[in-house]
């Protein structure tokens, strides 16, 4: 063919732009300043009550007193405290029962029955019948978490042992490893990304219930300060206390990022 | 090592996937199963490796090395490895609990790193390898624990036809540098006879013996060009007997 008749054709058409997302970085910054600018403008320019929402700087300004003064701390550490001896003992029990269920049929026909049964309570309805059973105290609080805790992991661990490659533990078998070797280095590892997603969840129901549980009946925690503050209309300290809890949220998230990337690096 | 397959028959609920089968295996020998999809062959060599118990018949073995830690030993198709070990932690998986000294096993996983050409590979992890070199992995775990009979189940058949050819050659040259007999189960009739001494033609649902061939060429001659003509013309009777039951098991994969 000729230049002359190449250059008769017609070109191509391009059809394939779009549909391809190209994060930009600068874009979460911007919403983020525009939107604390903006909430600060409309406490610096009267635009609304400070009684109903305290600027950024407001609560700011609380977040360091309330630091400088030592009350946040003994706050944060009594829901701390809770969250972590909560989270450890239903994630410890949820893990065991999660496993039992993955293993043995018995396990699995009696843990599905009760799991699905006691799964869609919300566990903070269950708190005045632990404050019943084990006092106002700490107790009570920490049942509470670590029932919450309990269920997702349980569920999490058990679907994770349920869809190990099978070709993985026939292989295992063909090797003659022994049932504790095959749970310990099959089983377990396989279905680690699917109980650490459960921790996500666990981790962001603890949160909740430890609030939730310190607005029933407490003085000390975060949620025992936040709904004080809110009873005495000091909203840059309610705030103040949400920041903290959002600042808690996130540090622990974290904390999962590092352990996935640590543990699921092979990924 | 003689294996010997006395009447096993086998069903999964109502289906019979394989009847009244039985063959030997000779010493050292390299013993082939083809035949169409849904012919029972996977599940006949998980019963030869105990992993399924048969319905009625059985299998014996016999002459089994002493030396060998696991003596009847799998190559998978789906090359089974655990995506969170390294290449060398794969391959070391099936002696950790075997009550080895420390440096005996390492020597034992080095040594079937480089018999399959991974040496250099032993610190990366499958993910990083391609499908040939995982299956490599595969065959060096076999390897590790001194198989006196290796059971393959369509170890090539995840492969491309470029990575396939390579892999047959080495597979060839690692079987006949080790003394071990093999049931080599595939649905490729190449394979089979690049590989196998004799080669069972399995009828498809419920799985039957129908022909047992020998390959009157010698292992290593198989690629010279003076055998071809005896390959075509095993692989034209070996095609004869499954073509008709291959293209129903292929309509009926079809319909599903």
């Amino acid at each position: 063919m000729s230049e002359a008749d190449v250059a008769r054709l017609a070109p191509v058409r391009f059809r394939g732009r779009g549909f391809v997302l190209r994060p930009r970085w600068y874009g979460s910054l911007a919403a983020f300043v525009i939107i604390v600018a903006l909430w600060q403008a409309a406490g610096s320019y009267g635009w609304v009550s400070p009684l109903f929402l305290p600027s950024p700087l407001a609560i700011v300004r609380a977040l360091v007193a309330l630091t400088l003064s030592g009350e946040l701390v003994g706050h944060i550490a009594a829901s701390a405290m809770r969250i972590g001896v909560g989270w450890v003992l239903g994630t410890a029990a949820g893990l065991a029962v999660g496993l039992a269920m993955g293993l043995w049929g018995l396990a699995r026909s009696i843990g599905i029955s009760v799991v699905s049964a006691l799964f869609p309570i919300p566990k903070i309805a269950l708190l005045p019948l632990l404050i019943l059973w084990l006092g106002i105290g700490e107790p009570s609080k920490i049942a509470t978490i670590a029932l919450g805790v309990f269920f997702p992991t349980t569920i999490a661990t058990y679907s994770g042992v349920d869809s190990v490659p099978r070709t993985l533990i026939r292989m295992a078998q063909s090797f003659d490893l022994p049932f504790a070797g095959i749970v310990r280095k099959i089983v377990i590892p396989a279905a680690l990304p699917s109980i650490l997603s459960g921790f996500r969840i666990s981790a962001s129901i603890a949160l909740l219930l430890v609030v939730s549980a310190e607005m029933i009946g407490a003085d000390r925690g975060i949620g025992a300060f936040v709904l004080q503050a809110g009873n005495l209309m000091q909203t840059d300290q309610l705030l103040a206390g949400v920041v903290v809890l959002s600042i808690f949220g996130l540090i622990v998230a974290r904390l999962i990022g590092v352990l996935e990337a640590r543990l699921l690096a092979w990924r | 090592m003689t294996i010997v397959v006395e009447r096993v028959s086998h069903r999964f609920g109502s289906l019979d996937v394989v009847s009244d089968v039985s063959f030997d295996v000779n010493d050292n020998e390299i013993f082939a199963i083809v035949g169409p999809s849904g012919c029972g062959k996977s599940t006949l060599l998980s019963i030869v490796g105990g992993l399924i118990e048969p319905a009625s018949g059985d299998v014996r073995v016999g002459g089994l090395s002493p030396d060998a830690l696991n003596p009847i030993t799998f190559v998978f198709q789906d090359f089974a490895l655990l995506p969170w070990r390294s290449v060398a932690g794969n391959v070391q998986l099936p002696l950790e609990h075997r009550d080895l000294p420390r440096a005996e096993m390492q020597h034992l996983v080095k040594d079937a790193l480089r018999r399959t050409g991974l040496t250099d590979f032993a610190e990366a992890y499958p993910k990083q390898l391609s499908g040939g070199m995982r299956q490599r992995v595969g065959i060096a775990r076999a390897l590790a624990v001194k198989p006196s009979i290796l059971l393959m189940d369509e170890p090539l058949s995840a492969l491309d036809g470029q990575t396939r050819e390579i892999l047959m050659e080495d597979l060839s040259g690692l079987l006949a540098s080790t003394r071990l007999s093999a049931l080599y189960v595939t649905h490729n009739l190449d394979e089979a006879l690049r590989l196998a001494d004799r080669i069972a033609v399995f009828s498809r649902r419920p799985g039957r013996l129908r022909e047992i061939i020998d390959v009157p060429v010698a292992r290593a001659e198989r690629t010279m060009p003076d055998a071809g003509a005896e390959l075509a013309r095993l692989h034209g009777h070996l095609w004869s007997l499954i073509r008709e039951e291959a293209i129903d098991a292929e309509r009926e994969v079809a319909h599903v």
